[in-house]
């Protein structure tokens, strides 16, 4: 059913809280995500080509890496992004097959593969590109939030979470109940001023962004025309590693 | 967005085809048009090969056109599946309309009143397509007022080209018809006119910044893409080959799409007779070339708001 689910009080919103303050970019989550997704409930995540130029498939997470500022202000802004399980998901309402949902228990958006026509209008009413076509099986796909691992009882409590958050070396990923005033989730949220992306176009995305800290600016770099460093005159175990170098290099 | 052929295909046919119905649905109750079953079989079938046509073009668009009849479930939330209801609603007054004008000569009564039905129709199923694109709030260039009576009038414009022609067949003169041909030609240009002023001039809401929540400490930019490569996102909504040829495409619409259709008509209002068919018919050629134009112009003109997070500062 395309209609979406009548929010209920204390409705559970599970989704992510994505710190862009502490993520490094390292792409870690987009591939662990491939790589259980592609074998999990959506999967499998065909690739194209996958060895060649014009190399394309499907991911459910990526991860943009940004600039923002000039000169010794400027900073850079690593991004990850998947799907936000928006409150109002256009992409479940615009479905003419009921095959895209919002489950009311927990907010999740999911596709039901055995009823998408592949009609790629869903990607079209995504702002934030979340949904991607698989051409191999004429169906779309997307984030799951990894549902056959947070509800996984053949995995140990502590793993029954996003693949994405689990591999996150850095810790700047957190999964829980953003519908719940008292979860981690969102009092981080809270303590950190998170945000949702696209705020204007309606669609309430349960995932949030911590915007980067302002912290303080770079110090300033030597700029061209001022004093040259000083060079330090070489020690003199210098001067015999540099003989042994010369030696070694003959 | 990528100006899929199949689907520019099933807007401008199909939006034809069913204007072409909903202008027979009312004239011929109202005794505007030739009675005879002959033309009436010419310009009933023209109208549902069309709207046939185009529905069918769709399904090729999908990646699993055997399951195209579930589209028809969802029509308490998606604009798509009304259409599809709609359209295929459209078709079973439309019949009892067809069978009662070319079997028994017959177009007034619950004949006629099928036609009105039929004609109703019809005009919900445009409203509904119209409506797929305007309510696709990611997308400025068709989120705008202007989106769903710009199909409207090309669908009726392209409509009453070909009843023009048509009518020419069958009657010496039917200046009626040409003139709102005439008439529509005129609105439908303005309303264009209008509709690319509007994209011209105004830039969506969402921004780079808004889209990634940077921006305190001065211009956001693209460092790096996810990937070296595109990916379908690029593909279906980063298409921006034809927008380098905009102006120049925005010139055919204007000459092929109005004033050689506008031209053309006016002859044929003025001459008659052979020379008036011929020119009628060309009238169609030319507005067929330029709404198809018009129609791939409007999928490359459509800025996706995805494209902020790959380069694109606005949409």
């Amino acid at each position: 059913m395309t209609s979406l689910p009548e929010p209920r009080p204390g409705q559970k919103k599970l989704g992510l809280v994505i710190d862009l303050d502490i993520c490094v970019g390292c792409h870690a989550c987009a591939t662990a995500c491939k790589e259980w997704n592609a074998s999990g409930h959506m999967g499998p995540l065909p690739d194209f080509n996958p060895y060649g130029d014009g190399a394309w498939g499907v991911w459910f997470n990526r991860i943009h890496s940004f600039e923002e500022g000039e000169g010794d202000g400027a900073r850079t802004v690593h991004f990850p992004k998947s799907c936000l399980h928006c409150e109002e998901p256009a992409c479940v309402t615009v479905c003419p097959t009921g095959a895209s949902y919002k489950r009311a228990e927990d907010g999740i958006v999911l596709v039901d593969e055995a009823i998408c026509i592949g009609c790629k209008l869903c990607s079209w009413a995504c702002p934030y590109g979340a949904r991607e076509f698989d051409a191999d099986e004429g169906v779309m796909k997307k984030c799951t939030l990894c549902i056959d691992r947070i509800y996984n009882e053949h995995l140990a409590p502590e793993d029954r979470q996003p693949a994405c958050v689990m591999v996150c070396p850095v810790n700047a990923r957190h999964f829980g109940d953003l519908g719940d005033p008292g979860s981690e989730v969102s009092e981080i949220v809270a303590r950190r001023a998170g945000g949702d992306l696209m705020p204007e176009l309606g669609y309430k995305p349960v995932n949030k962004y911590l915007p980067p800290r302002a912290g303080r600016m770079a110090p300033a770099m030597p700029v061209a025309g001022g004093a040259p460093p000083p060079i330090d005159q070489p020690s003199a175990g210098d001067r015999v590693l540099r003989w042994v170098d010369r030696l070694l290099s003959r | 967005m990528h100006p899929a052929l199949s689907i520019v295909f099933f807007t401008t046919a199909s939006g034809a085809g069913f204007a072409l119905l909903l202008l027979l649905g009312v004239a011929g109750p109202l005794g505007l048009l030739p009675s005879s079953a002959s033309f009436g079989v010419a310009a009933l079938a023209l109208a549902g090969l069309l709207a046939i046509g185009g529905l069918a073009s769709s399904v090729f668009h999908l990646g699993r056109p055997e399951r195209a009849w579930r589209a028809f479930s969802q029509w308490r939330s998606s604009w798509l599946s009304r259409e599809g209801v709609a359209s295929v609603l459209t078709f079973l007054p439309a019949a009892v309309f067809s069978i009662g004008w070319v079997f028994f000569g017959v177009t007034s009564g619950l004949v006629g009143l099928c036609g009105i039905l039929a004609a109703a129709l019809a005009a919900a199923t445009i409203y509904c397509t119209g409506m797929i694109y305007a309510s696709l709030k990611p997308i400025h260039q068709w989120h705008n007022p202007w989106v769903v009576p710009n199909y409207f009038v090309l669908g009726l414009m392209s409509a009453l080209l070909m009843l023009n022609f048509l009518v020419r067949l069958w009657q010496t003169r039917a200046p009626g018809v040409a003139v709102s041909a005439l008439i529509l030609v005129a609105v439908a240009w303005r309303l264009k006119e209008r509709y690319w002023r509007s994209i011209d001039t105004t830039s969506a809401p969402s921004t780079v910044a808004s889209a990634t929540l940077l921006g305190s400490r001065g211009k956001v930019r693209m460092l790096e893409p996810p990937h070296t490569e595109e990916n379908y996102l690029l593909k279906e909504m980063g298409f921006a080959i034809a927008r380098r040829h905009r102006v120049r495409l925005r010139g055919i619409v204007r000459l092929a799409g109005f004033a050689l259709p506008a031209f053309l008509t006016l002859l044929a209002l003025l001459v008659g007779g052979v020379f008036g068919i011929v020119a009628a018919g060309l009238a169609i050629f030319s507005a067929a070339l330029g709404i198809v134009v018009e129609r791939w112009l409007f999928f490359a003109e459509a800025k996706h708001t995805v494209t902020l997070y790959y380069g694109a500062e606005a949409v």
